[in-house]
């Protein structure tokens, strides 16, 4: 017993059990992803959605992984075959290394860091470059137009998630995730930073090329955008890390923005109580992306981008001023929400002022002349 | 200098069809993107093309109802309704009251049909993931089960004959069309609910392939498209057919000529065909559905006749050229959705990628009817 004590006590050995760790659960709650997100659209749209397979239908997912698994890997005779063959790995990996920092319950997380939301942002940050490569190396002009709009749109969003964040650190006072969680023992940060929470729900939906934001992808414009010449497995590696990376977003909300474990039942409770709390939050945010999915329209890629540029990331700098100001001048905490409040209330106005009925003028400039 | 040389841009030729999600059928077009934006578009029509002029010459006038359901085959009643109408003006029937008003409820409520699978494609082409799709399809279906009880088909109708109808309806009609009425107007409110306000919908749709009202005649555009742009225009009102003259609806127009106007005027459209079918079915009496004497073969005295009916899509057109057997000389079909294609180009040059597909999509095509 003693050598295996030892054995797992080496921080190699202990290092890569987790990560497998991490990686079962991941394959494991994309598969249960999947089936929730066509059982909910399929609610929302007045379907069934699957019922065959297994009772149900809760066995459809399986089926279809292993359909996929099975499928012939097809590569298009003019693709860069390296860069081609690579790309699933490009944005698969990312993703997956993100989930090393994230703390799942008080005790339990692969690792954890001292900037660990701070790594995070980093990593997730890479998974463009493959959904780039698959838009460049498939020799197809819809998965050109997908990978050019992906690379503009994850890069472009990075920036007001990225500041959203630096918002709640500096109330939170630290990157560690398990600290963060720990300083909203007694009000999450959701409350004091409500525009930063939207901030972050909306360039997240964005990083995740969800709807609205599925433009990358779109699938009655360009086809699957980067995804269009791939087939079988290196397919299902896309589809596993759209749905791993909606999982790493939402549990990274739990944890930052809805207390994670620790608000409310306070950070004494068991570990399998922890987990369980923790998972209904995430389950909640996915339940959120999945709503928008199910009702929005797709935007464009020009209006994406100003929202992108001329409102969240305004916003999210008049954020971290606001919080700032409080915090250096000691203001009680209720002045965090009176002024995080306000600026959510700017940013609907916004959003409002940009779409509400126009005069005849207005109008006709904007539809005889090209929309810029 | 030299690495200006090196990297030059082009615009690159997008080929968008006849296997693309959001064509609808086998149109094609090639478009010239500049980065995302649309600077040339070439539209390839035929892939669908069946010869159903010729066929119609081939056949008797009763034999060409079949064809005529297979050429605009979202509103198969139209179609037919243009093509009796002419034989039975070539001939001087008169048509019994009762058929009459059951052909006027058809109509429409096959207008409601086809605009309800507008609805729920053109919002497919905006980016909602099957949402309205599904609402707008299960009013479709309640309709379509009143036209398979009345006419045994679901789609290819085949049910109106020169004179009258084939058949009676069943029992219960005047019941089932009451209900189902009923339920069409939640949906179309419903339908209402989901997109007319949504925001990102909007933003999508507005000042987006906008045409002035001169340019819309100029290209003979028809139907919702040319009401769109403001022009009142309506067969139904200005060259009243069957007994529309003695309803009473209102025919909406737009006012700017855009996508978003298009979607508003058929929306509109749906609510007055509600009030034409509930008015035609406190009209309907008993009584015969045929002319006393019918020939078995219906030969038509020498002569030639247009007969052009407000379809959902515009102007359905029937030309016949007799020679006084029962099988026309010359059969030239006038389609709504030809006419509405030939603007594509004017409307989509100068807008993106992403609105091409919109624009493409308020046309309403149907390709059974654009390439005959």
């Amino acid at each position: 017993m003693d050598h295996l004590d030892e054995f797992l006590e080496n921080p190699w050995v202990n290092g890569i059990l987790g990560l497998l760790a991490v990686l079962v659960l991941i394959i494991l709650v994309v598969l249960a992803l999947i089936y929730i997100e066509r059982k909910f659209l399929a609610r929302i749209q007045m379907r069934l959605g699957p019922m065959r397979t297994g009772p149900y239908g809760l066995l459809q997912s399986l089926a279809d992984a292993i359909k996929l698994l099975a499928k012939e890997d097809l590569r298009p005779a003019r693709a860069d075959r390296w860069v081609f063959e690579l790309a699933p790995y490009a944005v698969f990996v990312p993703g997956f290394l993100a989930f090393v920092a994230i703390p799942f319950t008080r005790n339990w997380a692969v690792s954890f860091l001292e900037l660990g939301l701070f790594y995070v942002v980093a990593v997730t940050g890479l998974s463009f470059v493959g959904l780039l490569m698959a838009g460049w190396a498939s020799d197809n002009k819809y998965a050109l137009l997908g990978g050019m709009r992906a690379a503009a749109q994850l890069i472009s969003y990075e920036i007001p998630l990225v500041l959203a964040l630096v918002a709640v650190s500096m109330v939170a006072g630290t990157l560690n995730l398990r600290e963060m969680v720990e300083a909203q023992g007694r009000v999450p940060l959701v409350v004091w930073q409500p525009l930063a929470f939207f901030i972050f729900m909306a360039a997240a939906l964005s990083e995740l090329e969800r709807q609205p934001f599925d433009i990358p992808t779109a699938e009655s414009e360009v086809v699957g955008g980067p995804y269009i010449e791939y087939s079988g497995i290196r397919w299902s590696m896309f589809f596993l890390t759209s749905y791993a990376n909606l999982f790493l977003y939402s549990l990274l909300g739990a944890a930052v923005f809805l207390g994670g474990w620790d608000w409310f039942l306070g950070r004494d409770a068991g570990p399998w109580l922890q987990a369980l709390w923790m998972a209904g939050k995430t389950t909640f945010l996915i339940l959120v992306f999945m709503w928008a999915r199910g009702t929005f329209p797709r935007l464009r890629i020009d209006q994406l981008m100003s929202l992108c540029w001329k409102v969240l990331l305004p916003l999210a700098f008049l954020q971290i001023f606001l919080s700032g100001l409080v915090l250096v001048h000691g203001w009680p905490d209720w002045a965090l929400l009176l002024t995080s409040g306000a600026g959510l209330l700017a940013a609907a106005y916004i959003v409002w002022a940009a779409v509400r009925p126009r005069p005849l003028a207005v109008r006709e400039a904007v539809a005889s002349g090209s929309v810029a | 200098m030299a690495v200006e040389h090196d990297l030059e841009t082009m615009e690159i030729p997008v080929n968008m069809g006849p296997q693309h999600p959001s064509t609808h059928g086998v149109f094609r077009m090639v478009l010239k993107v500049d980065g995302e934006r649309v600077v040339e578009l070439v539209p390839h029509i035929g892939y669908l093309h069946r010869g159903a002029e010729k066929l119609c010459e081939n056949m008797d006038y009763r034999q060409g109802i079949g064809i005529h359901d297979r050429t605009e085959y979202l509103a198969p009643f139209h179609a037919e309704l243009a093509l009796v109408i002419a034989v039975e003006k070539l001939m001087g029937l008169e048509v019994p009251e009762r058929a009459e008003q059951i052909r006027i409820i058809m109509a429409e409520l096959n207008r409601i049909t086809s605009h309800m699978m507008f609805v729920g494609a053109f919002s497919a082409d905006a980016g909602v993931f099957g949402t309205a799709f599904t609402y707008a399809f299960r009013e479709r279906e309640y309709i379509q089960d009143i036209f398979e009880e009345v006419t045994g088909d679901r789609t290819m109708y085949g049910y109106f004959r020169p004179g009258g109808l084939a058949w009676d309806v069943p029992d219960d009609f005047v019941e089932r069309v009451r209900a189902v009425l009923e339920h069409t107007r939640q949906g179309i409110d419903d339908i209402d609910n989901l997109l007319t306000k949504n925001e990102v919908f909007m933003a999508r749709t507005r000042g987006i392939g906008a045409m002035s009202a001169e340019e819309a005649i100029d290209w003979g555009l028809s139907g919702p498209m040319l009401r769109a742009c403001g022009v009142r225009h309506d067969l139904r009102k200005a060259q009243p057919y069957c007994i529309y003259d003695r309803f009473d609806f209102d025919v909406p127009v737009g006012q700017y000529g855009d996508v978003y106007d298009r979607y508003l005027v058929r929306l509109e459209e749906m609510r007055q065909s509600v009030r034409i079918v509930e008015q035609a079915l406190e009209g309907l009496r008993d009584g015969p559905i045929m002319p006393k004497k019918m020939r078995r073969r219906l030969r038509t005295p020498p002569g030639e006749i247009y007969q052009g009916v407000e379809a959902p899509r515009g102007e359905y057109g029937v030309y016949i050229v007799s020679d006084g057997t029962d099988k026309p000389y010359r059969m030239k079909i006038r389609s709504a959705c030809f006419a509405n294609l030939m603007g594509l180009r004017d409307m989509v040059v100068g807008h993106f990628v992403a609105d091409a597909v919109v624009i493409l999509g308020s046309i309403d095509m149907v390709l059974g009817e654009v390439d005959r």
